[in-house]
């Protein structure tokens, strides 16, 4: 039967005509991932705790390098070392693992309820999924994270200077680079996230996986002589974010060039992302 | 039209599938039939591309179900009743799934009021009932208009008047010249809804064949009989032919004679007759005949050897 055919059979009160553009795009399937990202509760509550992370938790550690509030035993420093651009973004840490929770839901999500089913139903060829999610995915992320950062870095600064402690502003050398660097690193351990949902489709293997990769490969990496961990440590995506997200680099380190440092965590990413496309395609719902 | 050529699923060394080929035709009911883990859910994946064949192939209106460009228009399918995010409501879900293909709002609340979930339509489906979550999967599947309507076991969890509805929605969409393929293990159900039967078991074809052929060569050649002269009709109509059996006084079951000759001979022995009727094997029965050495899970207890 092909569609004139069907114009011609009777159809019921019921039934409208099919109009003839109803083609499958991926412009369309982005704005179906658009509609699933906002209609689930989840996905905005976990959204907004991650923007809260960054901004509640910098501007706590800039009233602790204050000295606007202290610790009752006043022992320890503050979070984020000496830098105050570093000290208004430590909240990026915990925001971290709440986004990249965020990125793996998405796709752990639908394999868990059965959704992927109907999303893939719906969208046989399958890679628009995979690309809609992440198109939705990064343009929120990036956007809410940028407000994020900078809010968190204005107001951090804005305590740091009223008690009179060194402060950074906008202008410095690479502070605009860490902000935006800060947001980019957020939405690429999102996209990690997303990726290793839709390869490993299960919510706590994929959550697991991720922060095994971003949070403790560099500590068993110590483990190794040091010469691997110097051949290899720059590598792992925890150090290669650093290189784009610090503004001072500490003496002595053997962090890869912020440039570079974007690329390879860049690659991480994509590759991730790769695989989980080749094995989309080629698996069984 | 959906074309099944040669169509086989391995999982691990297990054929799910194995070797079928059928066509299911437009403008009727296909009932697809089987005992469960005979293969019809598998099979009916691979009609929309979920899973892939071993070998084989099946396509829909002439093409792979993939290369349809607005795949949802061609076939609608319920797979599963709970395909659904649990978190979300089913007016979201819907639009979510109409957004895919540029299908409007209007259209995702006509199928939201054709399935009857106008006041839970807001709700999450995480909350709804399996009967809900049918008629939001059916819903879902009516969405694109389809000309091909493929759905698993639809009745599962519905009640009598979701039932009868199903029933109704069944053969006026198979009216409306589409291809309406369901699957049930209920032979009575398809009984009342299908034309064509297509039925399986450890996933080889073991039926192709319209309702009214089934139930013909389902028809046994029972007849039952009550006399107050019982003993003396089964001296009277004893032959090697013919087989008595009688499970109360004054009741027999005889098979090979028709109700016309044993009615006839008993009155001209002067033999009075309470009651003569052909007997039907059930439909029931008539499957679980034709599937009885493709049953995956046998029951072992004894008592339910004894209900038979």
């Amino acid at each position: 039967m092909t569609t004139t055919l069907e114009k011609a059979a009777p159809v019921a009160a019921k039934h409208r005509p099919v109009p003839s553009s109803l083609k499958v795009t991926q412009a369309r399937v982005v704005r179906s991932e658009w509609i699933k990202f906002r209609s689930l509760r989840s996905t905005v509550i976990t959204m907004a705790a991650g923007a809260i992370a960054v901004i509640g938790l910098g501007l706590l550690s800039a009233a602790f390098a204050s000295g606007t509030i202290s610790s009752p035993d006043g022992g320890g420093g503050p979070p984020g070392g000496n830098d105050p651009t570093g000290i208004s973004l430590s909240g990026v840490m915990l925001a971290q693992l709440i986004i990249g929770s965020l990125g793996v839901m998405m796709t752990s999500g639908e394999y868990t309820t059965g959704m992927i089913r109907s999303s893939l139903a719906a969208v046989p060829k399958r890679l628009p999924v995979l690309w809609g999610k992440a198109i939705v995915f990064a343009g929120v992320t990036f956007v809410v994270m940028l407000a994020a950062t900078l809010v968190a870095f204005l107001g951090g600064q804005a305590i740091l200077s009223g008690a009179g402690v060194a402060s950074a502003s906008l202008g410095d050398t690479g502070v605009l680079r860490a902000i935006a660097g800060s947001a980019l690193n957020l939405t690429g351990v999102g996209l990690m996230g997303i990726a290793l949902g839709a390869l490993l489709r299960s919510t706590a293997g994929a959550i697991s996986t991720l922060f095994g990769i971003v949070l403790i490969l560099p500590g068993l990496l110590q483990l190794l002589p040091s010469s691997w961990n110097a051949n290899i440590g720059p590598y792992l995506p925890s150090n290669a974010i650093e290189s784009f997200t610090t503004v001072q680099a500490e003496a002595g380190s053997t962090m890869l060039s912020s440039g570079a440092g974007l690329a390879v965590f860049a690659a991480w990413v994509v590759v991730l992302l790769a695989g989980a496309a080749v094995l989309l395609k080629r698996r069984d719902a | 039209m959906i074309t099944v050529a040669n169509l086989s699923k391995r999982y691990g060394d297990k054929l799910a599938v194995d070797s079928l080929d059928f066509t299911v035709r437009p403008g009727i009911v296909t009932g697809f039939l089987g005992p469960n883990g005979a293969g019809k859910s598998t099979t009916m994946r691979m009609i929309v591309g979920l899973d892939n064949p071993t070998s084989g192939d099946v396509t829909v209106n002439g093409s792979h179900y993939a290369e349809h460009k607005a795949p949802i228009h061609q076939v609608g399918a319920l797979l599963e009743a709970k395909a659904v995010h649990t978190g979300r409501s089913a007016y979201n879900h819907l639009l979510a799934m109409a957004a895919t293909t540029g299908i409007s709002k209007q259209r995702v609340d006509e199928v939201i009021d054709l399935v009857g979930l106008r006041e839970v339509a807001k709700k999450r489906a995480g909350g709804f009932s399996l009967g809900m979550g049918q008629r939001l999967g059916i819903a879902s599947a009516l969405l694109g208009d389809p000309e091909v309507v493929i759905l698993d076991e639809p009745v599962n969890g519905l009640d009598p008047e979701g039932v009868l509805w199903i029933r109704n929605l069944l053969r006026s969409l198979a009216g409306e010249g589409r291809t309406v393929f369901v699957s049930s293990h209920l032979m009575s159900e398809m009984a009342l809804t299908a034309e064509h039967l297509i039925v399986i078991g450890r996933g080889r074809l073991i039926a192709d064949v319209s309702v009214a052929e089934f139930t013909a060569s389902a028809s046994s050649k029972s007849v039952r009989v009550r006399s107050p002269q019982a003993t003396e009709l089964r001296d009277l109509l004893a032959d090697d032919n013919v087989s008595i059996a009688s499970s109360e006084r004054g009741l027999l079951e005889i098979t090979g004679l028709e109700p016309a000759d044993i009615g006839d001979r008993a009155l001209r022995a002067g033999i009075a007759l309470h009651e003569l009727s052909p007997q039907q094997a059930s439909l029931e029965e008539a499957f679980m005949e034709l599937t009885r050495d493709a049953v995956e899970y046998h029951a072992t207890t004894t008592s339910g050897a004894d209900a038979r």
